[in-house]
């Protein structure tokens, strides 16, 4: 019989920031400009620029570091990592070794066996590199200094984890933590966070932990899974037919769904890591670690206990819509303009999943504004527009975030609340419908159903279907 | 007033010609273009002379002097600028074949400054490559000869910026102090060299060779021209994180000659083995005419003197080997090309790209930062760094001023350093400490050897106390000419 084993996993998640302007310059971030076009004589590396730290890096990083436990070096230093490589055009990345901006952290996560902690070893502030770009028709290698110099955040974690379920756990709660923040919008798919996934398995009852590897190109929760999964059984399979696991990297193929070997640990460079003399040491005051602290946010496990005191909305709805900040942002908008909170969460729960589902859109992808939500239901409450014809509005407004009133009125699709029209319109149906008229009185209640949905097809849909019934129960 | 007349001029009395009408800005420019039009063939000064350029401003400079909108000190002066520092639209090489081709597209901050203030830039002046180095020998571009005796180096690095002000081919230049790359040269030459304060000059634009070392600072005729360039040069850049914030820059206020009270030190550490003898009584004869004209000058013990090379050359090295990291043929300069793949051509483009000296420092400086050898070297060294920063704090308890040689020997003759690295390691052994502590020094001249050649005197001041030594070297200098 096989021996048990035990997975020990342990991440470093990198977090593009969302500053406007680049770590070391003024340059911008934004993402997708002309090849070079974001840059300057700083993040091209030019003789004679020097790096100077944007702040807002600074605020980001300890904004992270404080909602994750963190104890905040007061005193940090940047150093440099040397290495040379055609995307990094200074041949050195300005990054944190010795003296990182928070160290000691944790994050809760819930597991199949309860609530657990994952420790952060530490996270530290660095530059992005530039981009190669692999020219086949021309047969050469041209170089984009456009993300050189985007602030990262490199979250390294304790090796805490035991499963892949854990791995995501984690990060989910650390992408929520920070797309709270507002610090990044952490998305996998476009590389705004990335997961490095380190990874050794021992026998169950073993204390030392076994040789690692590190697993790098993951680019989605699926994918992260599924190398957690081959990693391990690759590893219990060398260990089981008496071979050696090596310490190595290991780069993820997606489409192929295994991995290979990129370099082991005697081709390690030696960073020859030392402290930036062009960055003087970077001192967080008292003052500053406040005024960070003051802004923090309220995350989502205070939302959760808010909305269930504020709000008589189902866990489930609760759950759903504090998943992610601006969902909670756009729920709490809304009812701050005198919504309903049922109805609010009524559409969120409802047309807002269901569209996002069928667009395979995320609910960061959500552009209608609170205040078009809050006239969509202010026109149904009052009557004005009945429920089809909302449905109808909401696609509209999802697409393009039309003012659900003027598109309304525009459209002339408000609900026809002349009675004399409406009750004219239902003696017509029931003279034009014997058969279902002699049904009802029949006793077939059923039957009143088809002539109520005669009338709404004879008004177009523009009759509240509740006053209908009624006209037509008294005719009848 | 003719070229002659004019050429002789300090950079202020020139200044002040101009601005009294008495020569022009242009006048001024074609009587240095002649000079070294005349001179430079034989010592080699420049790297790169913008003859067309620098006659173009002169003349737009003049305009502007004319109209009352530039009025200041330097106002339509030649100057000429080291060749590690970037100029817009003008090749800087830092006199080396790796950039043999390299046009900023940017101007470093000091340079911009001297713009600002109205002075003309005339050129690029030659240097060790990349700063590396104490006789301008190891410029990629030639040697550079000392004006007051060809057969003889001028000093380095900032050997092309001293020789042009020996040899008037410019009024005043820039040079740059890594280890004494500025005061060495200087007291070679025989003319007035200042490092100031660590974060005074702002690096912006300065092409670094160890960056929590190098400072720019002025290379004059004169002691006046010294405060007056220093003031202009001085600013707090927003760039350069390592720029500090003063507001005492109004260095043209210490011309005083008056050095009465002053207390002077001088190190008995700085006058021992190895220090040539005629140098020895020149320093001190210098130092026995300030106490004569009211100085306090007492000896006391500095200490740590003999691990201020060894530590120097640890950490500028360690930090010349990243910084020199970015020359890799990919983005500027040079680059092999007949190389196959990525690794050949690296590897060729630096292998040719760089000279000697600099591969030697890159080595030296990669081994110290390598694991294992980190602790061991590069934090001991910068541990050290900080028990000489310590030793000078106790002394400036005392002493408004420290007082010594600039270098062992005057200028050695040409061919005769680089063959012996330690030797020429040694020779900076008065001067580096005072950038390993961010201390201001200046070098004045103090008379001449038996064969002529010149020899500096160093002042050492506490950071931030230029004025002092502004002060005291303009009261040597006035009594030395007076001869009392």
């Amino acid at each position: 019989m096989a021996k048990e084993y035990e997975t020990v996993i342990g991440l470093e998640v990198h977090v593009e920031l969302a500053t406007k302007t680049k770590i070391f310059c003024g340059c911008s971030t934004a993402f997708g400009g002309r090849p070079n076009s974001h840059t300057c004589p700083v993040c091209t590396g030019m003789p004679g620029s020097l790096p100077v730290l944007n702040k807002k890096v600074l605020e980001h990083a300890v904004a992270v570091g404080l909602a994750t436990n963190c104890e905040i070096t007061r005193y940090c230093k940047f150093d440099r990592k040397n290495y040379f490589y055609p995307d990094n055009p200074q041949n050195y990345q300005i990054s944190q070794l010795y003296l990182p901006i928070c160290r000691n952290g944790y994050v809760e996560i819930e597991t199949k066996e309860g609530s657990k902690k994952v420790g952060i070893h530490e996270i530290h502030m660095e530059e992005d590199a530039g981009k190669l770009i692999h020219d086949e028709w021309e047969d050469c290698t041209l170089v984009d200094y456009n993300r050189s110099g985007v602030p990262l955040i490199e979250i390294v974690s304790e090796p805490d984890m035991r499963s892949a379920e854990e791995v995501i756990a984690y990060l989910e709660k650390l992408r929520l933590i920070i797309q709270y923040l507002g610090a990044s919008d952490c998305k996998l798919q476009e590389g705004s966070m990335r997961a490095d996934v380190n990874l050794s398995v021992r026998p169950v009852g073993e204390k030392e932990f076994g040789t690692r590897t590190e697993m790098k190109n993951l680019n989605s929760f699926r994918s992260i899974a599924a190398a957690i999964e081959g990693e391990k059984n690759r590893q219990i399979d060398l260990l089981e037919s008496g071979e050696a696991v090596i310490q190595e990297t290991r780069r993820w193929d997606d489409a192929k769904e295994t991995s290979y070997a990129m370099r082991s640990k005697e081709d390690a460079q030696d960073y020859r890591y030392f402290p930036d003399p062009d960055l003087v040491p970077v001192s967080i005051s008292e003052e500053f670690l406040e005024e960070i602290k003051s802004r923090q946010p309220e995350f989502r496990t205070e939302k959760m206990k808010r909305y269930k005191e504020e709000f008589d909305i189902p866990d489930y709805d609760i759950d759903i819509i504090t998943g992610t900040k601006h969902m909670a942002d756009i729920f709490e908008e809304t009812v701050a303009l005198g919504a309903q909170p049922k109805k609010v969460s009524n559409w969120l729960m409802g047309e807002t999943l269901r569209i996002l589902k069928e667009k395979e859109l995320d609910p960061e992808d959500v552009r209608f504004s609170p205040e078009h939500l809050a006239k969509l239901i202010a026109l149904t409450e009052s009557k004005a527009i009945n429920s089809t014809v909302a449905k109808e509005v909401f696609e509209v407004m999802f697409e393009e975030d039309v003012d659900p009133e003027k598109y309304v009125e525009e459209k002339g699709l408000k609900t026809v609340s002349d009675e004399g029209a409406l009750r004219k319109t239902v003696e017509e149906v029931i003279a034009a419908n014997p058969q279902s008229v002699e049904d009802y009185r029949g006793g077939k209640e059923k039957a009143i159903g088809f002539l109520v949905g005669q009338t709404m097809k004879a008004m177009k849909g523009k009759a509240d279907p509740a006053s209908v019934n009624q006209i037509l129960k008294e005719l009848l | 007033m003719d070229r002659t007349e004019i050429l002789h001029l300090s950079a202020v009395e020139l200044g002040r010609a101009i601005r009294a009408g008495k020569t022009t800005a242009v006048e001024a420019m074609e009587a240095v273009l002649a000079q070294i039009e005349k001179t430079d063939e034989l010592y080699n000064c420049y790297v790169t002379v913008a003859r067309d350029k620098a006659l173009a401003k002169a003349k737009e400079v003049q305009l502007k002097i004319d109209t009352g909108e530039l009025t200041g000190p330097l106002a339509g002066v030649p100057v000429a600028i080291k060749d590690n520092m970037c100029t817009e639209g003008l090749l800087t090489t830092c006199s080396s074949k790796i950039l043999e081709n390299f046009v900023p597209t940017f101007s470093a901050e000091a340079v911009l400054r001297l713009e600002k203030a109205g002075a003309v830039v005339i050129g690029k002046t030659n240097m060790d490559e990349f700063a590396m180095g104490s006789t301008t020998e190891t410029s990629a571009y030639g040697v550079t000869k000392n004006p007051r005796n060809p057969e003889h180096v001028p000093g380095g690095s900032s050997g092309g910026s001293a020789a042009a002000v020996a040899a008037e081919e410019c009024y005043f230049a820039l040079g740059s102090d890594t280890g004494g790359s500025i005061r060495q040269p200087a007291s070679y030459c025989g003319v007035v060299g200042m490092k100031p304060t660590y974060g005074t000059v702002s690096r912006y634009g300065l092409i670094a060779y160890g960056s929590s070392l190098d400072q720019i600072g002025p290379l004059t005729k004169t002691v006046e021209d010294c405060a007056v360039v220093l003031e202009a040069i001085s600013s707090h850049d927003k760039k350069d994180s390592t720029s500090v914030e003063r507001k005492d820059t109004d260095f043209s206020s210490a011309l005083v000659k008056d050095v009465k009270g002053m207390r002077i030190g001088i190190p008995r550490d700085y006058f021992g083995e190895g220090l040539d003898s005629e140098v020895r009584d020149k320093v001190l004869a210098a130092a026995e005419l300030l106490r004569s004209n009211g100085a306090v000058v007492e000896e006391f013990d500095l200490s740590l003197v003999e691990y201020a090379i060894p530590t120097y050359y640890t950490i500028a090295a360690a930090e010349a080997s990243s910084n020199l990291e970015r020359f890799d043929g990919i983005k500027y300069g040079y680059r092999a090309k007949d190389a196959e793949g990525l690794h050949q051509m690296y590897k060729k483009t630096r292998s040719r790209g760089f000279g000697p000296e600099v591969k030697r420092r890159i080595m030296l400086g990669s081994f110290v930062l390598s694991s294992g050898y980190y602790d061991a070297y590069y934090l001991k060294a910068l541990r050290v760094k900080a028990m000489i920063k310590k030793a000078f704090d106790d002394a400036f308890a005392k002493y408004d001023c420290i007082l010594g040689p600039v270098a062992p020997t005057t200028a050695p003759e040409l061919g005769k350093s680089l063959a012996d690295p330690i030797k020429m390691y040694l020779g900076d052994i008065y001067t580096i400490s005072v950038n390993l502590a961010g201390l201001p020094g200046i070098s004045v001249p103090c008379g001449t050897d038996s064969k002529g050649l010149p020899i500096g005197l160093q002042l050492i001041g506490d950071c931030f106390r230029e004025k002092k030594l502004i002060q005291t070297a303009y009261t040597y200098e006035q009594c030395a000419k007076e001869g009392k």
